[in-house]
């Protein structure tokens, strides 16, 4: 045995950073899914009439609905009846009304995280919000944010103090029998961030949510909707962790976006849910509708993502392209290490005059790992002088893994251009030496090579954050050359 | 500086290299010549540490340390350096940052400081001017749609930025034409000083004419089967590989 490859063992070791569990006080609903609980939900966030019925008619469709199983990927069946729909942190009295009296021991997991939710801290000019298993715990930067006029509040709040944008807009980009999962969500889902940057504005800050699961048995169901009204712009992330367990937990979050006449929405995505042990033990199952309505002219959805972490991953962000000369935009690394598996990529439905979409797939295989890209760029009859492109790369790392390409294309215009490149490569040995001859270190090799493969979708990333991309990856794939 | 010693290794189960003896001391030049397949890759490849080569006999040694047990990033780090034959491209990977983390990497196994972003990007320029290669080189990436040329100087580039005690150049005059290898031929003049030395793999001659050898070898079947001065070299321009492998015989 080489002693490359016995290097490649003890750097395969690494540890998931964010596994630890927070001994907090939490209020469950005991396991299990009928109307019951839909409406107990709803209860406990006092939510208006609509909000309820809206959430009954989700679930009435779901129960009718079976489980996809066209992607490419295996899991033993869910056992919807064995999870807590709702899990929120137990707050002394009633929901904090500042930072300061949020439960230490929260802001304690957020700093261990790397997320410091006081205003003065290190993410200055970054807004968050974190969400912690259900229910969102705070929101930083509110006040700078309302001088003008960016509403950026968790969800609940959002129901409560602004039920008119919510009841115009939700579910108007993935209405709640969109699919499985997307039904689920409209049925029980607890909480999530809402956005809303009025007509002319620039947000003057990144905007950025923390997801975190933390009790056990818990599934998490958060809501994400953006809205950029005429000729506003706003950019935002989202990141995600898990402690680790060795049972599997699911996320089936619903994202929706809405961009007016000349607006912009940049959303970006580091996700690092727990992606289970080294022998596919526990991790998270993520199964997310992300899609943008481009409705408005010249808007423009752009979706960045870098997939490090959940044990399986099912999500396509997609953009809706109705308004003429609008710009749907795809960036995505996704990452496959041991035995996860991962069938992720987008939609782009064309429906404008003039629109145009861009798609760059970076897929990276290790271990065991199955990693799918999985497209379909859509040409409607009224879309003239439509294009796309689209470029999906495959990176293999050692003899076990695999990669998979699934591009569909339906082009009903013929003045439309669609044009498609794709490549698999082995990590090459020769690059490796290559390195190793300069006095490089294997692992430093690795991540250069690999940061390489990916420098076209972190340029992408808000800069804040295309570091902590690029040291995910890093920790991601340590040693994952064989 | 460098002692081979019976060295004999094999790739794929083929015996390549079937008992290379030479050595090297500071401050020389030799030339390894020798017809297509006679092992004149496989000696510099299994020298800088490649796995894929199989050493079944024999030592090496450099500057008194057993080489063959070091790994090859520690093999660079000590100082031995390889210009590659064909350079390999690594698309995303800026050149000036891989040639700054191979720096960086040999200052720290010294125990020295990393260096300066500052310094490094005048150093870089400085060479980069020594070897005629534009600026937009800077913004590249690693020979990442070079030239066969291109990729040569920014071998020589390389080492003159790394200063390894051993320079073992691989055919790095093959492909160049007369000015470029005037150029490369420079640079690696550059870098001889009593402290270094240089091994030069070549195929040809011309290369010798700017760069002139102390020793040239002549490696035949995997061993070497002669060794003299410069005029050796032009003698085999003369007359080829043939005599050398006859008067062996006889």
């Amino acid at each position: 045995m080489s002693t490359k490859s016995q290097e490649v063992e003890a750097l395969v070791g690494q540890k998931y950073r964010h596994g630890f569990v927070t001994d907090i006080e939490s209020d469950s609903l005991p396991p299990g899914l009928d109307e019951g609980v839909v409406a107990a939900i709803s209860k406990k966030k006092d939510e208006p009439k609509f909000l309820l019925d809206w959430r009954l008619k989700a679930f009435r469709h779901w129960r009718t609905m079976k489980e996809p199983n066209w992607a490419h990927v295996h899991y033993k069946p869910i056992d919807y009846q064995d999870i807590s729909y709702y899990s929120a942190p137990r707050a002394p009295a009633n929901a904090p009304k500042s930072l300061d009296e949020v439960d230490p021991k929260l802001l304690a997991t957020y700093a261990k995280l790397g997320i410091p939710l006081h205003e003065r801290a290190r993410l200055a000019g970054v807004a968050v919000d974190a969400v912690f298993d259900s229910v969102s715990v705070a929101t930083t930067f509110k006040e700078k944010l309302g001088k003008a006029g960016v509403i950026f509040c968790s969800f609940s709040d959002a129901v409560r103090n602004h039920p008119d944008l919510i009841e115009r807009y939700l579910g108007m980009v993935v209405p709640p029998t969109d699919n499985f999962f997307a039904a689920l969500n409209s049925a029980v889902f607890s909480d999530g961030s809402f956005v809303y940057v009025p007509a002319g504005v620039r947000c003057p800050m990144e905007l950025s949510t923390y997801f975190r699961i933390n009790a056990a048995k818990t599934g998490q169901f958060e809501r994400t909707l953006i809205i950029a009204a005429e000729g506003a712009s706003v950019s935002y992330l989202e990141g995600c962790t898990a402690p680790m367990r060795d049972e599997n937990q699911l996320h089936a979050a619903v994202v929706e976006l809405v961009a007016l006449d000349d607006s912009q929405i940049k959303y970006s995505t580091v996700q690092n849910w727990y992606p289970g042990d080294e022998n596919g033990l526990g991790g998270i199952y993520n199964f997310v509708t992300k899609r943008g309505e481009c409705r408005g002219r010249n808007s423009k959805i752009s979706w960045t993502q870098v997939e490090t972490g959940s044990a399986i991953t099912w999500k396509y962000p997609s953009c809706v392209l109705k308004g003429e000369n609008s710009i749907g935009e795809f960036y995505s690394v996704a990452v496959a290490n041991n035995y996860q598996q991962a069938d992720t990529g987008t939609k782009m439905i064309h429906i404008g005059r003039n629109t145009k979409s861009t798609i760059v797939s970076k897929g990276i295989s290790a271990g065991h790992a199955q990693n799918t890209y999985r497209g379909l760029v859509k040409i409607l009859p009224s879309a003239a002088g439509a294009r796309n492109f689209t470029q999906c790369d495959s990176l293999l790392m050692g003899p076990q893994c695999a990669a998979h390409t699934f591009p569909y294309m339906e082009v009903k215009n013929p003045t439309a251009t669609v044009e498609h490149e794709a490549s698999t490569s082995k990590i090459g040995e020769d690059q490796l030496f290559y390195c190793l001859q300069r006095g490089i270190s294997a692992e430093d090799a690795v991540n250069m090579i690999v940061s390489g493969f990916c420098k076209v979708v972190f340029k992408e990333l808000p800069m804040e954050f295309a570091v902590e991309a690029q040291n995910l990856l890093s920790v991601s794939l340590e040693g994952a050359v064989g | 500086m460098l002692e081979i010693s019976d060295l004999s290794a094999r790739v794929a189960g083929k015996e390549i290299l079937t008992g290379v003896n030479l050595k090297v001391n500071a401050g020389e030049v030799h030339a390894i010549m020798g017809p297509n397949g006679s092992g004149k890759s496989t000696l510099a490849q299994v020298l800088a540490g490649r796995e894929d080569y199989e050493v079944t006999r024999g030592s090496v040694t450099f500057e008194g340390r057993d080489l063959l047990s070091m790994r090859a990033e520690e093999r660079a780090r000590a100082g031995l350096f390889l210009g590659f034959q064909y350079p390999v491209e690594i698309p995303g990977v800026n050149n000036v940052y891989l040639l700054k983390a191979a720096l960086n990497a040999k200052r720290k196994a010294a125990g020295e400081p990393e260096v300066d972003a500052y310094e490094f990007l005048a150093l870089i320029r400085q060479k980069m001017k020594f070897m005629q290669m534009s600026e937009a080189f800077l913004s590249r990436g690693v020979n990442e749609g070079f030239s066969g040329g291109e990729k040569k100087r920014n071998e020589v580039l390389q080492m003159l930025v790394l200063e390894p005690k051993l320079a073992i150049l691989d055919e790095t005059d093959s492909g160049l034409d007369i000015d470029a290898l005037k150029v490369v031929s420079t640079g690696v003049n550059s870098l001889r000083g009593p402290q270094r030395a240089v091994v030069l793999v070549t195929h040809y001659q011309r290369l010798l004419d700017y760069v002139i050898p102390d020793q040239v070898h002549v490696l035949s079947g995997g061993r070497i089967v002669k060794s003299g001065d410069k005029t050796l070299a032009q003698e085999l321009e003369r007359r080829g590989y043939d005599w050398v492998m006859e008067s062996r015989v006889a």
